[in-house]
């Protein structure tokens, strides 16, 4: 397993800087949340990665460098990522979506031929995010946090060792928050999970290590309680939403 | 498994139901004339056949198949104006306006049967790649790709009719006589031309089928559905697109090619941008993404097409017009597509009846 490395990570718009000089380090098999207000560029950051916007500095996976390379040669070097808009292949199966996921490898003369049963990796990885029984059901019928659900399974069978989870339970029902927690507790046995997140519960419940991002830098790193501590953390982001999610609570149990 | 037996048992029917109204059937019916123009609409639903995969599964709304359809004519009645001429002596068209005292250089090669044929698909396939290739890695889509590939049919056309010393110009090579050493004006051989025509369609057809339902053909789909997810999933797309682009080319070529001893000519005027369009509108109307309505919608549009513009030659062009307009607002997915709707309406509308009902049951 295999750690991320990001050095002075940098990216403008037209002037704008969105992310300014970022260091991050997630260790193999970390389960690491980002968060900070809205626009502090978590984001721009993970598009920086995963390489959809041009970034200076330098972003190393397992030691190989990432920047400058496509998009689609980024994830062949085990980094995939989810949006914050579930985007599956509505008018494909359960089945064909994980089957497309698990492919990218596969031989001129496989993809020319019909696909015959399931996969041993896809049959695994719809066990794993519980949709085994809508393998046949199109993409598209499938409820909100099912669609995020599959999203993270076509990542599973696309064996990335690093996935990079943009608000994936945004929308989601609280049981439904549960399980997609322990579901990526599960899997950052195996990989490193870095996870954007405005819910701070969420956060609280499952993140093994936090880091909070202000206005295009890392404003503080550590441990929930750690960062929860942090003056500075107080100062620009978790009093605001501390308060915020008292009002939620108060909501809910009303 | 039990679905997946059901529809390749359907299909082969369907195969089988195809061979027989192809082979049997039409040639008893229709008169020598009528299946000649049956063999003509026959090429054109070869360009569909291309279209449902570039088009209907991949999302390339290819406006110019003209030029593919055109390179494949181009270069099987180049091969039979020289042979029409015999060895030694130049084309007809060249000796009345040509200066040239011998065949051109690039005409030469055709002069061989085998690379004449190896030509009609394999050039149409070569130039689809190298377009392909430019436009989809600068990621050309949508309605700027339509514009570009119509863009091409008429600069095609337009670099046809300058070249009349070469190409005939306007008139295009016209007057063909034989086909590889059988007169064409025999009925015999016109119906051999004609089933060799219904043979290759089934062919490609086929082809189409298994790319269709293979893991290719559904990663096309997903391209077309969500072209930066598949980025994301470690696929190029640009070369996902490509395939189906170059095999649409090559059908295109090869309908042009069978088109050329069907129809006796090959002109730019039926390569150009109208052509172009019309083999398009015929894969809307049947529905482009399923392989039976675009077939059925090309030769229907084509028939449509004889049948009206003989009555009224004028208001046909508008017809076609509307036409193409009312299956992409209305009925994208095209009359094959009929069904399906018809039968989500009554589901939906079912739907709504319950719904409506279970309140009052609460209520109660």
């Amino acid at each position: 397993m295999t750690g991320l490395e990001i050095r002075q990570l940098r990216v403008s718009f037209d002037g704008f800087t969105a992310v300014d000089g970022v260091d991050l380090d997630v260790r193999p098999g970390d389960l690491r949340f980002l968060i900070g207000p809205n626009g502090a560029g978590k984001t721009t950051l993970v598009d920086a990665v995963t390489g959809l916007v041009k970034a200076a500095g330098s972003v190393r996976f397992g030691g190989e460098e990432l920047l400058g390379r496509s998009v689609h040669r980024i994830a062949r070097a085990g980094i995939g990522r989810t949006f914050q808009t579930a985007t599956v292949f509505e008018e494909l199966t359960v089945l064909q979506n994980l089957d497309i996921a698990a492919g990218a490898g596969r031989s001129m003369w496989t993809m020319l031929r019909r696909r015959k049963g399931v996969p041993e990796p896809v049959a695994k990885a719809m066990e794993t995010v519980g949709l085994t029984d809508l393998a046949d059901s199109p993409a598209g019928t499938l409820a909100h946090g099912q669609k995020q659900w599959l999203e993270i399974g076509m990542l599973l069978v696309q064996d990335v060792r690093l996935l990079l989870l943009d608000e994936p339970v945004a929308g989601m029902s609280h049981d439904e928050r549960q399980a997609t927690g322990s579901l990526l507790e599960r899997i950052s046995a195996e990989r490193t999970v870095v996870v954007i997140e405005h819910d701070m519960d969420f956060m609280r419940s499952f993140a093994r290590s936090v880091s909070v991002l202000h206005a295009g830098k890392v404003l503080s790193e550590g441990t929930v309680a750690e960062v929860q501590a942090d003056p500075k953390v107080q100062e620009v982001y978790l009093g605001h939403t501390a308060a915020e999610a008292t009002a939620d609570v108060a909501v809910r149990e009303a | 498994m039990n679905l997946l037996k059901s529809r390749s048992a359907r299909a082969a029917a369907g195969f089988v139901g195809a061979a027989v109204v192809l082979f049997a059937v039409a040639p008893l019916v229709l008169s020598d004339f009528r299946l000649g123009l049956l063999a003509k609409y026959l090429c054109v639903a070869m360009v569909a056949v291309g279209i449902c995969l570039a088009w209907g599964r991949g999302g390339l709304l290819t406006l110019g198949q003209g030029v593919f359809f055109g390179l494949g004519g181009y270069a099987m009645a180049m091969h039979l104006k020289i042979a029409d001429a015999g060895p030694g002596n130049l084309p007809d068209f060249m000796q009345l306006y040509g200066t040239a005292t011998e065949l051109p250089w690039w005409w030469q090669p055709f002069a061989n049967p085998v690379f004449a044929l190896a030509a009609t698909f394999l050039l149409p396939m070569a130039v689809a790649a190298l377009l392909g290739s430019f436009i989809f890695r600068r990621r050309v889509k949508g309605a700027y790709f339509a514009i570009l590939s119509q863009a091409l049919a008429a600069a095609f056309a337009i670099w046809l009719i300058g070249q009349q010393a070469t190409t005939g110009g306007t008139n295009g090579l016209t007057d063909i006589q034989g086909f590889f050493g059988y007169a064409l004006d025999d009925p015999v051989n016109q119906r051999t031309v004609y089933f060799i025509i219904a043979a290759v369609l089934l062919l490609l057809i086929a082809l189409a089928r298994q790319l269709i339902q293979s893991r290719y053909g559904e990663l096309l789909v997903a391209v077309r559905d969500s072209e930066e997810r598949v980025r994301f999933l470690g696929y190029d797309p640009a070369n996902v697109k490509l395939v189906a682009y170059v095999v649409a080319a090559g059908m295109a070529g090869l309908a042009g090619a069978l088109f050329v001893p069907a129809v006796g000519i090959i002109s730019p005027a039926l390569i150009g941008i109208v052509p172009s369009i019309e083999f398009v509108i015929g894969a809307a109307v049947g529905g482009r993404a399923s392989l039976v309505g675009a077939v059925l919608g090309a030769i229907a549009v084509a028939w449509a097409k004889t049948a009206l513009s003989e009555e009224f030659p004028a208001a046909w062009t508008y017809f076609q017009g509307l036409l193409f307009i009312v299956a992409l607002a209305f009925l994208p997915g095209g009359l094959a597509s009929l069904a399906t709707v018809v039968r989500r309406r009554r589901a939906a509308a079912a739907a709504e009846k319950k719904a409506a009902v279970i309140p009052v049951g609460e209520a109660a």
